[in-house]
């Protein structure tokens, strides 16, 4: 059985016949050539699928495709901008200055998640890391509070220091946001070296 | 002896050049690559673990919207050679172990391929099957040879004799669980036949190791495969051989007239189909005399292999150059059963076989009073026991010295069971760490200047999440004397000339010292203001001095270990690891690298089992819901250092490779302080919970 649907992807409205059986990663993946989320499982075990899917992370292998006609779904290439030259999320930057990734597999469903996990916190809503539900407002993101709320996303390179401190860096860059500490303009996290901005070979500078 | 190449670039902890592509999603794994028009394949599975297939029937499934055609043994193209049967897939009826391939169904899309796949129907004769291994197995047999042609057995003075006069006696057995790789990125291929030309996008360790088994199975020439793998998502050595569903897609791709086909292997279906690391019961002897001196030391070790494709472990070579002793044997023993296929795990061989071992070693300690750490030191060889060969750089103790004082080893109570805090017990424990330094041979980089300083640099690499474009680019760099960003590097395509696989640790040494040899012969050649369109493609010298010395890397592990004292849970609340590797070439992304393999440790400590039910011939725990690895809550504190060493032998880079050294150890460290911690001496992985309530 098919169904026509549209889908709102990373900015972009979407429409296209699914085979009513099909996830929503499957039709991103398959369909609209949108590869960012990965296949890790295919059962909501790894997370390697993670997107935001109306604001909200879900592992998009579990989502039918045809239950979310009209849904957002924003992947971790489009947090980026949309362009594949667009300036890098401050998470993205955060991933790519702590090397919170090997491979790069689960990158794009890790990166959608620390997005997503500071929302929430934002938002106050608990884990079971969180020691006072009573609180009033936002949530503290700790350590302890990274790694329970991003541990659905499985790393078999096994970064996760390096994925706490991205998050740990990325959630610091956006309280200060909020706070108005910084000008949103402007992001908060200072460049490292890059290919443009590697150094000169010592023999060339002289 | 080779001079170390002077060093700019290398040592700069740059970012992952491929790392903006990474963190958006955009870099193209094999599934990604764009192909038109793609057909889907899905496999049959058998339901038995040996016999025949004596029917299969397809109407149902044919008569689906969208079913091309199902491939069985009588209508799958036949394969040039067919020898190697974890590869000769659908060549015959026969069936060699549970959840192997028995049929194929192509189809416009991936549901319906999965929707006809089940409606298969198959009938078996079955025949009687093992799938247990078993210390009295009548079955049990000497391999030739173990892996990278280490020899099975050794024997070294009289073992016996010293053993039954020594003073102090360690003698146990321990034992490792049958291991997944579980590379987020599950195998797949994508194959397309032009008639003339076999193009395989594959998710491997080795582009050119897939074409030449390729090539030699379907009956093509080399230059009829091009393997293309720019970005692979981990591998740990399951993806090191090409695996089956390579050589499936291959074959299903000369029956689409031309159109691609995309066989993804499912989470469940690779722990049949895409190897596992063999279980092993290790028997270890340990004699010494009343100083802790090692006299006599043995170690037995009993794995499994499939009946249809022998694979056997190096298990015993660590044992047999880490520490002094006299009088020293090994042997190993494979029981062939009917199962999938096993082969390479991180660090094979080094990383069971330093179980057993290390924890026998910290029984040792125990036994003789002495601090684990001063143990090692009181057994430190002089040159490698087993060849008589000098080492090139051997800093064990060094690393020990310095994890010791990083890590607080000082406040250690060596008493079992002394400490508790809040109702948990708390210990450490520390273990030794070695890997051998490999240089593959049959590497050819090629260099092309090209124009406003820029050079192309191509070598069929991979990066398998190691670091290969940022550390390539990197030697590369050095090598030809110009900034990183004039350096355009080829990777992971046969189009450039042929490298090794990434696996043994070895592929920044090779690949990189090869970059190496073609720089110099470039200049050689053109000098440094080349025209643009000048070319050189040069191979490494060979490297004889290498072959009288012992080339190894050492570490040693640090862990503390809070175990409930009445539920037994586990945790690790601290790990270090100290390296001695020779040069870094990026500290950035080499720490990563210690840090994944110790964190792969922690799940081989804690996590880690493949159940295989002997009844059914099958590992019932096929997928990341049941087959547990590290999340990121079981990681806490972690930490990872190294002393650089000067190795001038190590090749011009001096860099003894870094990707297994940290698993290797990691989980003996653990089991050592949860002994310590506990009281209780675990010797059979994994660490659970049930273990510490007896």
């Amino acid at each position: 059985m098919e169904a026509r649907i549209t889908l709102q992807v990373d900015g972009e409205p979407r429409s296209l016949t699914v085979d009513t059986r099909t996830t929503v990663l499957d039709a991103l993946r398959d369909q609209l050539g949108v590869t960012s989320p990965k296949k890790g499982c295919d059962h909501g075990q790894c997370g390697a699928c993670t997107v935001l899917l109306d604001g909200r992370r879900a592992n998009s292998c579990l989502a039918l495709a045809v239950a979310h006609d009209g849904a957002e779904v924003i992947t971790s290439e489009g947090l980026a901008g949309g362009t594949p030259d667009g300036e890098l999320h401050p998470v993205q930057r955060a991933f790519l200055e702590q090397d919170g990734f090997q491979c790069g597999y689960c990158t794009p469903g890790q990166v959608c998640s620390a997005a997503g996990i500071i929302e929430e916190a934002a938002a106050g809503h608990p884990s079971t890391a969180t020691e006072d539900l009573q609180a009033e407002g936002g949530i503290d993101l700790t350590d302890a509070e990274i790694r329970e709320r991003m541990s659905g996303n499985l790393c078999r390179c096994g970064a996760y220091v390096n994925i706490v401190a991205a998050v740990r860096q990325a959630a610091e860059t956006a309280a200060a946001r909020r706070d108005g500490a910084a000008n949103p303009e402007v992001p908060v996290v200072t460049d490292s070296p890059t290919a443009e901005s590697m150094p000169e070979h010592p023999e060339e500078r002289a | 002896m080779s001079k170390l190449m002077p060093a700019s670039a290398i040592g700069t902890p740059f970012e992952r050049l491929d790392g903006e592509l990474k963190v958006r999603g955009t870099a193209p794994y094999a599934y990604e690559q764009p192909v038109e028009n793609p057909v889907h394949l899905y496999p049959v599975l058998s339901t038995i673990a040996r016999g025949r297939v004596e029917r299969v029937e397809t109407a149902e499934a044919e008569a689906l919207d969208g079913v091309l055609t199902i491939l069985t043994a009588e209508t799958t193209p036949r394969l040039a050679d067919s020898s190697d049967r974890e590869l000769a897939v659908l060549q015959d009826t026969s069936v060699g172990y549970r959840g192997q391939i028995v049929a194929a169904v192509l189809a416009e899309t991936p549901e319906t391929a999965r929707e006809a796949a089940a409606a298969v129907q198959v009938t078996y004769t079955e025949e009687p099957f093992t799938a247990q291994l078993h210390g009295d197995d009548p079955a049990l047999y000497a391999p030739e040879e173990l892996n990278a042609g280490t020899p099975t057995d050794s024997s070294q003075g009289d073992f016996d004799g010293a053993f039954d006069t020594a003073a102090l006696r360690i003698d146990a057995t321990y034992s490792t669980p049958p291991e997944h790789n579980n590379p987020l990125e599950p195998h797949v291929t994508v194959a397309q036949w032009d008639g003339t030309v076999m193009t395989l996008w594959d998710s491997t360790q080795g582009v050119h190791a897939v074409r030449g088994t390729l090539a030699q199975v379907l009956g093509l020439e080399e230059e009829q495969v091009r393997v293309i793998a720019p970005h692979v998502g981990g591998g740990f050595g399951s993806k090191g051989m090409p695996h089956v569903q390579v050589v499936m897609a291959a074959l299903a791709a000369q029956v689409t007239d031309g159109r691609p086909v995309k066989f993804p292997v499912s989470r469940q279906q690779m722990y049949t189909l895409t190897s596992h690391r063999t279980p092993t019961i290790q028997h270890v002897r340990l004699g010494a005399a009343d100083d802790g001196r090692l006299t006599a030391m043995s170690l037995d070790i009993l794995e499994h292999t499939s009946r249809i494709k022998e694979f056997a472990e190096q298990t015993p070579a660590p044992f047999r150059m880490m520490y002094a002793s006299p009088n020293r044997r090994t042997t190993t023993r494979l029981t062939p059963l009917d199962i999938p296929v096993p082969s390479w795990m991180r660090a094979p061989g080094e990383c069971p076989g330093m179980f057993g071992p290390e924890v026998a070693m910290d029984e040792l300690a125990a036994a003789a009073g002495l601090d684990p750490i001063e143990l090692r030191r009181r057994n430190e060889p002089e040159v490698d026991p087993e060849t008589g060969n000098p080492f090139s750089s051997r800093h064990l103790l060094e690393c020990f010295d310095l994890g010791a004082e990083r890590f607080g080893w000082e406040n250690r109570v060596a008493r079992p069971r002394s400490v508790q805090e809040d109702g948990w017990l708390v210990g450490m424990g520390t273990a030794s760490a070695v890997y051998p330094f490999m240089r593959q041979p049959a590497n050819t980089a090629r260099i092309r200047y090209e124009q406003d300083g820029v050079y192309s640099v191509q070598i069929g690499a991979s990066d398998i999440g190691t670091g290969s474009w940022t550390a390539l680019t990197q030697i590369a760099a050095d090598a030809l004397r110009v900034p990183v960003d004039r350096i355009r590097l080829g990777i992971g395509d046969t189009r450039f000339p042929t490298a090794s696989v990434a696996g043994g640790s070895s592929g920044t040494a090779s690949w990189g010292g090869t970059i190496i040899a073609a720089a110099r012969a470039f200049r050689e050649d053109h000098g440094e203001h080349p025209s643009p369109g000048a070319q050189t493609e040069a191979q490494p010298p060979e490297d004889p001095e290498a072959a009288d010395l012992a080339l190894y890397s050492f570490g040693a592990h640090f862990a503390e270990v809070r175990i409930h004292a009445d539920t037994g849970e586990i945790r690790v609340p601290r790990m270090l690891g100290v390296f001695s590797a020779g040069r870094i070439i990026n500290p950035r992304t080499a720490r990563s690298q210690f840090l994944g393999a110790m964190t792969m440790g922690l799940g081989m400590a804690l996590h880690e089992q493949g159940v295989l039910d002997p009844r059914f011939g099958i590992f019932v725990n096929s997928d990341l819901a049941e087959y547990h690895i590290p999340t990121n809550a079981d990681v806490l504190d972690m930490e990872a250092l190294w002393i650089e060493d000067r190795d001038e032998h190590a090749g011009p880079l001096g860099a003894r490779g870094i990707g297994e050294i940290g698993i290797v150890g990691s989980p003996a460290a653990i089991a050592n302080a949860a002994y310590n911690a506990s009281g209780t001496r675990i010797r059979d992985l994994p660490l659970t919970p049930d273990k510490f309530l007896t």
